[in-house]
């Protein structure tokens, strides 16, 4: 479709945004939901329980500590990357968000390891509620972190052949899977200590 | 941030300059996360009570969240239309979250 | 069909070409990016759902007023499994209504009038060219389609669909057949495709209207919609993430729903415990309060448009109506737990909840005055679309008043769970609600097709529906304050306390096959009116908003030139001007 859309890439002049600005806050805000809904539940359960372990009984926190500095750096590179597109040098960018798809990789192999010790120990979800909200918190936090490497990915490689034809539009899009993988850090800021640490 | 009208310079309306400060924003930013991780995890070793360690660890979470939210989601240079958005979010956030433990909590009383 | 659009350029020239190169079946129909194409699309799936859905309801009303009789030709063709000798079993009692239920609001209802309506009529009546994102709503579309393919698939699967409510309760849902499975699968499509639906509307409304058309000037259908969506985009993630550990709890064995020592046939099931029934429900209603919300909201927004076009005056309270939207969006997150005042909750909370519920009662009522009131001093013309937009009001009057002995916490207790209910939320669904969409279909036709649809056949088509919608469900309201419980297989004939009114469920049943009766000539006139219809030019209601300045029906891209906004949305009988109404793209005269 050649049909031009207003907005894409230049700014509506009253909302001073693109719209794929606001679509990706908008879809940021649903994300915070769904998340909140399985916080909520970890509330719910855990005010409602009789005991509740805490999370060093079952959970590795050396591990975990990596993975939460190994996410925080992944974050500066992706912004490393938007900001070399902005001064127009794209081989940094391949660089920054080469980097931060790696470091996205790191976590994975780390809660590789974490979730096979655990299961060697005979840790499972099944086992009792502490280690099923543990589960499906991370698990879903680590689906988040799959596709965000998958965009990242998609914008390293065939993606990126927009930055030839419309290197704006291009930037844009870097600095929106940006926010995205933003969020997936932040929500792991909570999970960290919320799941390991109290 | 400021507007720049020349096209040719015209990435989102981020000059050269804007986004230098803006790479420099983000490193003090790291530093802070990583202290600020350290201090989470030097926390646990206080063995604090229950409640207080709840409090701090979720203190020192904001933090580092509005650190994140702020500089590397470039929230303090955002449009109000952004701000309204997440402003009804979090409203809404917090009946999702605390309302059902609420409804636990306050159960039938039989006399 | 080489488009040349007024939108300004930008970016390196020659990289945006005007013309375009005619797109093959596939791109053109199926995988169309085009907003009418999509809204079209979701409109007739969304149909031939509702109309799957009243099937399985025929089925059901057999079985409640005649319980244990063989029902004659269908019962033999629906197999042994389900109805051995033609009889209805108790468990395919519990499927239909599940899935009646479910196919209904996610699959029908919302689909029709959001994906449908909002997707077709959106973009024009803002004077857009396309949505904001056009790819996303055409992987909308086909993320719908797939979650209403799971569902329907998982009629054929053993132990058959999901049989625990549309409401998916656990413990039951936890550990109910295979099908339940396949119903949370199909949910999370039709989530995913809710969400990507309700960002783009959401982002096509603050950015493409078209110049001087302000959020002031916006019809009512418009900020309707807007509003809808937002319910949409932040309300389903609960659902989502429930859907996530109802899933957890029947494939990987966890018991988030699942409370301690919970025996089933006997025996005490061999799970780690600890979780909470009443989780499940809370995120669940976190949703689906809402989600009721958003089954009204668009049809309002409709009947709107329709009764300021066919009153030929400007709608009253049009800033009184807005406000009670965006109150009534807000307020519709904090209500929920009115669904479960009989779960063991505490005297503060369910004040709480009952507080904010009545709260919540003022902005519809607001709205639906507004309404009523419009009507006074029109010149009024009894098309079939303005038939349905007044049948609408004191349908939607009847089911919004029956709500409040719902949200008042005493009075539940004696009507929740009984056929009390499913009269208050079918009056607002279905002589509401659906009422409002078929206002839609007539009113909206002409511009999709160029034609209009038969009026005589409409008119028969809407006496027939409203006189057997009120057949149908007003003597629920009846049986409701006798305390006959609701998802009864019988319908209440093995309770003592039904035996007075047990004779009603005959009369809602014959109600509901006379209904579909009535529902033929609608088909009929959809199907023929297309291609024998009378044709009409671009603005056959002589309406005001942007939609009817373009062709009917519009090209790709919409307008031949973007439209401008010159005025409010609702300008008819303006004194002084030429006409009984001035479009808002009419510039106004010096």
């Amino acid at each position: 479709m050649s049909m031009e859309i207003p907005y894409t890439v230049e700014v509506r002049p009253d909302t001073g945004l693109n719209n794929g600005k606001i679509g990706i806050w908008l879809f940021l805000a649903s994300e915070v939901m769904l998340f909140g809904a399985l916080f909520a539940s970890y509330v719910m359960l855990r005010v409602g329980a009789p005991e509740w372990p805490r999370g060093s009984t079952y959970l590795n926190i050396p591990l975990a500590t990596l993975n939460t500095v190994i996410l925080i750096s992944s974050s500066v590179t992706m912004v490393l990357a938007w900001a070399s597109l902005v001064k127009q040098d794209f081989s940094r960018f391949r660089l920054f968000m080469g980097i931060t798809i790696l470091c996205g990789l790191g976590f994975l192999v780390v809660k590789y390891f974490e979730y096979t010790s655990k299961f060697h120990h005979g840790y499972f979800p099944a086992t009792n509620t502490f280690l099923a909200i543990y589960f499906t918190l991370t698990g879903l936090h680590g689906l988040h972190v799959i596709g965000g490497m998958a965009v990242n990915g998609y914008l390293w490689g065939p993606g990126s052949a927009l930055w030839k034809t419309d290197p704006v539009h291009f930037t844009n899009r870097v600095e929106n899977s940006g926010l995205f993988w933003h969020l997936v850090d932040l929500v792991w800021i909570f999970l960290f200590p919320v799941l390991y640490l109290l | 941030m400021s507007e720049s009208h020349d096209p040719k310079d015209a990435h989102a309306g981020h000059s050269h300059a804007d986004v230098d400060r803006h790479v420099r924003a983000a490193y003090f930013v790291f530093g802070s996360l990583l202290v600020l991780t350290a201090f989470t995890v030097g926390a646990y070793f206080l063995h604090l009570p229950m409640r207080a360690a709840i409090a701090l660890a979720l203190l020192i979470a904001t933090v580092k969240g509005t650190l994140v939210a702020a500089w590397f989601m470039h929230l303090v240079s955002e449009r109000t239309l952004i701000y309204w958005v997440l402003g009804l979010t979090a409203v809404l956030f917090l009946p999702l979250l605390l309302l059902p433990t609420f409804t636990v909590l306050d159960g039938i009383v039989l006399r | 069909m080489g488009q040349e659009t007024t939108v300004a350029h930008h970016g390196a020239a020659g990289a945006h070409d005007a013309h375009h190169e005619e797109l093959g079946f596939w791109r053109k129909y199926v995988f169309s990016t085009d907003h009418k194409t999509i809204g079209i699309w979701y409109a007739v799936t969304g149909m031939l759902f509702l109309l799957f859905g009243f099937g399985l309801m025929m089925l059901m009303r057999w079985q409640l007023a005649y319980p244990g009789q063989a029902l004659p030709i269908i019962g033999a063709l629906l197999g042994e499994a389900r109805m051995p000798g033609g009889t209805m079993l108790p468990e395919f009692y519990n499927e239909l209504g599940a899935m009646h239920g479910t196919i209904m609001v996610f699959m029908g209802v919302v689909p029709l009038a959001v994906g449908g309506f909002g997707n077709f009529v959106l973009p024009l009546q803002i004077g857009a060219p396309d949505m904001a994102f056009p790819r996303i709503n055409m992987v909308s579309y086909w993320s719908y389609f797939v979650g209403g393919s799971v569902m329907l698939a998982s009629f054929f699967v053993p132990g058959g669909a999901a049989q625990s409510g549309w409401t998916s309760y656990s413990p039951l849902a936890d550990i109910a057949g295979s099908g339940q499975t396949w119903w949370l699968f199909g949910m999370v499509f039709l989530i995913t495709s809710s969400l990507l639906g309700s960002i783009n509307f959401i982002v096509t409304t603050i950015q493409l209207r078209a110049p001087g058309l302000s959020f002031w000037r916006l019809p009512f259908f418009v900020w309707a919609q807007f509003v809808t969506s937002f319910l949409l985009l932040l309300a389903f993630p609960p659902l989502e993430g429930a859907a996530v550990l109802q899933l957890m709890d029947r494939l990987a064995k966890t018991s988030f729903f699942l409370p301690s020592g919970l025996v089933v046939s006997g025996q005490v099931l061999e799970v780690s415990g600890g979780g909470n029934p009443l989780l499940w429900q809370h995120l669940f209603w976190f949703l689906a309060h809402p989600e009721v919300y958003v089954l009204i909201l668009p049809a309002m927004g409709i009947v709107a448009e329709v009764v300021a076009n066919n009153t030929r005056k400007p709608l009253w309270g049009y800033r009184s109506m807005v406000y009670s939207l965006i109150f009534l969006g807000f307020m519709s997150f904090i209500v929920w737990a009115h669904h479960m005042f009989i779960t063991g909750m505490g005297t503060t909370m369910a004040a709480f909840f009952q507080t904010t519920t009545m709260i919540i009662s003022i902005p519809s009522v607001v709205i639906l005055s507004a309404l009523f009131i419009s009507l006074y001093g029109g010149a009024i013309r009894f098309t079939t679309p303005m038939l349905f937009a007044l049948g609408f009001l004191p349908m939607f009057g009847i089911g919004g008043l029956t709500g409040l002995p719902l949200g008042l916490t005493a009075a539940d207790i004696h009507l929740h769970d009984t056929y009390y209910v499913i009269g208050h939320f079918h009056y607002v669904v279905a002589p509401g609600t659906l009422f409002g969409l078929f206002a839609g279909i007539y009113y909206w036709f002409p511009k999709a097709t160029g034609r209009v649809l038969n009026e005589t056949l409409g008119k028969i088509h809407f006496f027939g529906s409203f006189v057997f919608m009120n057949v149908i469900f007003m003597p629920m309201f009846i049986m409701g304050l006798a305390g006959v419980s609701r998802r009864l297989y019988d319908g209440g004939a093995s309770y003592s306390h039904a035996q007075g009114v047990l004779q009603w469920n005959v009369v809602s049943s014959w109600g509901a096959w006379a209904l579909a009766l009535f529902q033929i000539p609608f088909v009929f006139n959809f199907f023929w009116s297309m291609l024998r219809g009378k044709k009409v030019d671009r603005n056959p209601w002589h309406a005001t908003t942007l939609e009817w300045a373009a062709p009917s029906p519009p090209p790709h891209g919409n307008f031949e030139t973007l439209p401008e906004a010159h005025r409010g949305p609702y300008e008819y009988g303006v004194p002084g001007a030429a006409r009984d109404y001035s479009p808002q793209w009419e510039p106004v005269k010096a």
